[in-house]
């Protein structure tokens, strides 16, 4: 980093054609990607493996709703749908949601912060590869059993493997060990990573990004990855814990022994429910970015929006007994965790009227981004009512085993995050390979995924409510259930169609896309000042700012942002 | 909102931002600790539940002397670090082989404590839940010990060898920071299972 520090004084427009590298070797292509510890590279590496288990779980999800499709469904076995949720869940919240997070983040945050690289390169890759590896060990369990059709020795204790169903006597032969191994080792790279990240944020800022005028993107990576020091550690502690009773026989969930169930529970729920916030906060960095850009405004409150956000990161580390109400903690617990849940409203409240004032009186222009980010503020405002209807215990304990509390966190998890995350897709694509993706595609996605999202997870607060229970792999007819179950079904295949337009269209678009030049969006942020993909040091020169959109005061001399600040 | 431009004067402003190192071992630092208190917090959970005995009034003694010698070993660490800053060579290399050979007696009193617990009283993992968090907290702590030992070691075989310079004070202070926060953990651990346990 020795070189020249200059001004940034012009967006770095020469040559905007994607470089076409001379052709190499398969071999070599291959060991580049594998040595690799470039966090361009490697965050690539990290989405492409979550789009891969995106598919996957898209499968599994499939599966569960053939075969709940119509009472007495003969599609899988009772056990197959046991291992389908649980490799479901698993698979969706450990290895699609947070490596794309950390694949987005390892792309983005050096190149908004002026950075060259993460503060710790191969720390990177190792965190990467460790990564990988838990997700191939959850589904070698596959292979370890009684083959391919009877899937496998698959975990099937759901992706909360509550004790004592994780007791050697319930769950013989090794499905549960490969469980906690995978969660173990992606876990560990979890944590790896989120230490990259909070590092390079903290000690590799180009001159003049003070913490005040780093993009609400990288704000909102420091929170998530400080996050996951508190939140994934006690998981990684809680699977030791779990692996020495499976082992070598302690008794810390063994009932038996005097070892208690609940204590598993708090444990585990430690950090599930943070890990919902880990998810949903780089969401929201999706929106801080792309929101402003497509409404040709700078972000409203800007302080606000970085109070709101390390607000939800303390408080969401109080409210994670809202999944035991129906346990039996006491009304003192109770009423401590109702109250705790109800205030994270506040701070989430407050980012979504932000981003409400952000948008009021903006020349919106409604490409694909944007089509998202506003489908993404609407869902996420439903999701959070039924939020707060569950975080009263008394309603909670009607309905925490039931298909209304499926319908509510697949709100949060599909319409908010899902859809910012596709949102991220078509904004940083044109950035990543230099071309954008089609617009017209991405209608025909947008659109087949609202009608297929609010298909399933609108109606399937129906059945919920008329007392359908979760984790049932078919029921009796007559009890007016067929109809909201058929049409929740039809909805997840709408979703599943979308979902493989986009695919679709990331192919496609790589090879005929339009040629999207440096700054395609006309947006403000630094990433947009190099060229597209951004070269292995990703500036020139080290870009040195004045204001939070630099790119602003270059476009816009005679009124650059630092007035306002 | 003002009129008037104010100039900007980020260019002319010294930049210096914190040490990577430290932050990195800051972050380490506290998922480590959060591991910690998940372990602490079964083994107060569990304190006074086995369904049978030992308990740990029949068989802990208190490691008095163990006790001593770890903790001191983080003055002679911070020590050995000052006088590298000095470039006093010598004192550096010898602070830090006291700190090595008080951490190590910390170790072999663990493992005579465990034999002792095993074949004598016969205390294993698997005897109770005071068994089970006893070893899983107290090793949990001893395997952090172990990583840092050998870490140490490494810089004092860099620094017999004549590797080490006033240059690496840095690293130094970076590996300091994590053999204090193993003796801190140390301080919670002998309060939680000799102390109150008892
Ligand atoms: C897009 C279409 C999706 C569909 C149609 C779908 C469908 C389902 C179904 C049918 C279940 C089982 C409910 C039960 O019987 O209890 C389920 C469970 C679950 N899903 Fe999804 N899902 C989708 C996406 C996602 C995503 C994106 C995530 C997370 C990022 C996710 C996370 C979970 C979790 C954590 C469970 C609970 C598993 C358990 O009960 O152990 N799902 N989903
Ligand atoms: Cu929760």
């Amino acid at each position: 980093m020795a070189d020249s520090v200059t001004s940034l004084t012009s967006v770095e427009a020469i040559d905007v054609t994607p470089v076409q590298k001379p052709r190499q070797l398969f071999l070599e292509v291959l060991y580049d990607w594998i040595t690799t510890v470039d966090h361009k590279k490697i965050g690539l590496m990290y989405i492409a493996y979550s789009l891969v288990f995106l598919i996957v779980g898209g499968i599994e999800a499939i599966i569960m709703r053939i075969q709940l499709a119509v009472p007495h469904g003969t599609f899988v076995s009772p056990q197959v749908f046991n291992r389908m949720f649980t490799l479901h869940g698993t698979t969706m919240v450990f290895f699609v949601g947070m490596p794309i997070l950390f694949g987005f983040g390892n792309y983005l945050v050096p190149l908004m912060i002026g950075a060259r690289d993460m503060a710790f390169p191969r720390l990177n890759a190792f965190s990467f590869w460790i990564s990988a590896l838990g997700g191939i060990l959850l589904y070698y369990s596959f292979i370890g059993g009684v083959g391919l059709y009877g899937a496998g020795s698959a975990p099937d204790v759901g992706w909360f493997a509550y004790a004592p169903l994780t007791a050697k006597v319930f769950s013989p032969g090794h499905s549960t060990d490969y469980w906690t191994l995978s969660i173990l080792l992606s876990g560990i790279g979890s944590i790896g990573t989120a230490l990259n990240i909070v590092t390079t944020i903290i000690c590799m800022r180009c001159p003049g990004m003070k913490l005040n005028r780093m993009p609400l993107l990288s704000w909102l990576y420091l929170v998530t990855s400080s996050m996951v020091f508190i939140a994934i550690s006690p998981l990684t502690a809680a699977q030791i814990m779990l692996l020495l009773d499976r082992y070598i026989g302690s008794h810390f969930f063994d009932t038996q022994a005097g070892g208690s169930a609940v204590l598993w529970m708090h444990f585990f729920w430690i950090f599930g429910h943070p890990e919902v916030y880990i998810l949903v906060l780089p969401a929201f960095a999706f929106a801080n970015e792309i929101i402003p850009v497509f409404s040709r405004k700078a972000v409203f409150g800007y302080p606000a929006m970085v109070a709101a956000s390390v607000g939800i990161g303390f408080i969401s580390m109080s409210v994670w007994a809202h999944h035991m109400f129906a346990v039996g903690m006491g009304a003192g617990a109770n009423v401590f965790f109702v109250f705790s849940t109800m205030i994270i409203s506040v701070p989430t409240g407050i980012k979504i009227f932000n981003w409400l004032a952000t948008i009021w009186g903006g020349k919106i222009r409604f490409a694909s981004p944007m089509l998202f980010s506003v489908g993404f503020l609407f869902q996420f405002l439903i999701a959070g009512l039924t939020g707060i209807m569950l975080s009263v215990a008394p309603f909670d304990w009607q309905l925490t085993g039931s298909y209304f509390v499926v319908a509510h966190f697949h709100y949060v998890l599909v319409g908010a995050i899902l859809f910012m995350i596709f949102a991220a897709f078509y904004y940083w694509y044109p950035k990543v390979t230099g071309r954008m993706m089609s617009e017209r595609l991405g209608k025909w996605h947008f659109w087949l995924m609202v009608i297929g999202f609010h298909m399933t997870f609108d109606f399937m607060h129906i059945p919920g409510l008329l007392g359908m229970p979760r984790r049932i792999y078919t029921y009796e007819p007559g009890r007016g259930w067929e109809i909201w179950n058929l049409i929740v079904s039809i909805g997840a295949i709408v979703q599943a169609v979308a979902t493989l337009i986009f695919v679709y269209n990331l192919i496609h678009s790589y090879y005929k896309g339009e040629v999207a030049g440096n700054d395609p969006w006309d947006a403000w942020t630094l990433e947009w000042s190099t060229a597209s993909p951004p070269p292995v040091y990703n500036f020139a020169t080290t870009p040195v700012v004045h204001s939070r959109r630099p790119l602003w005061d270059i476009k816009h001399p005679e009124d650059p942002d630092w007035n306002y600040e | 909102m003002s009129t008037i431009p104010i100039t900007p004067d980020a260019a002319d402003e010294p930049w210096v931002l914190p040490d990577r190192g430290t932050v990195g071992m800051a972050c380490l630092i506290m998922a480590e600790s959060a591991i910690f208190v998940i372990f602490v917090v079964a083994y107060i959970f569990y304190m006074g539940q086995s369904l049978s005995g030992p308990t740990p009034r029949q068989v802990l003694e208190l490691p008095i002397f163990t006790t001593i010698c770890l903790l001191s070993s983080s003055f002679t660490l911070h020590w050995a670090v000052a006088a590298l800053r000095k470039s006093k060579m010598g004192a550096f290399t010898a602070w830090l082989a006291t700190t090595v050979a008080l951490g190590a007696i910390f170790i072999i009193g663990t493992g005579m404590e465990w034999y002792h617990l095993i074949y004598v009283d016969g205390l294993t993992i698997r005897t109770n839940l005071f068994g089970t968090t006893f070893y899983s907290l107290v090793g949990l702590h001893a395997t952090h010990v172990i990583v840092g030992l050998l870490m140490l070691l490494a810089a004092l075989i860099f620094a017999l060898t004549g590797h080490v310079t006033e240059k690496h004070a840095h690293r130094m202070d970076v590996l300091s920071l994590y053999w204090h926060f193993v003796d801190a953990v140390w301080v919670v651990v002998f309060t939680v299972v000799y102390v109150l346990g008892r």
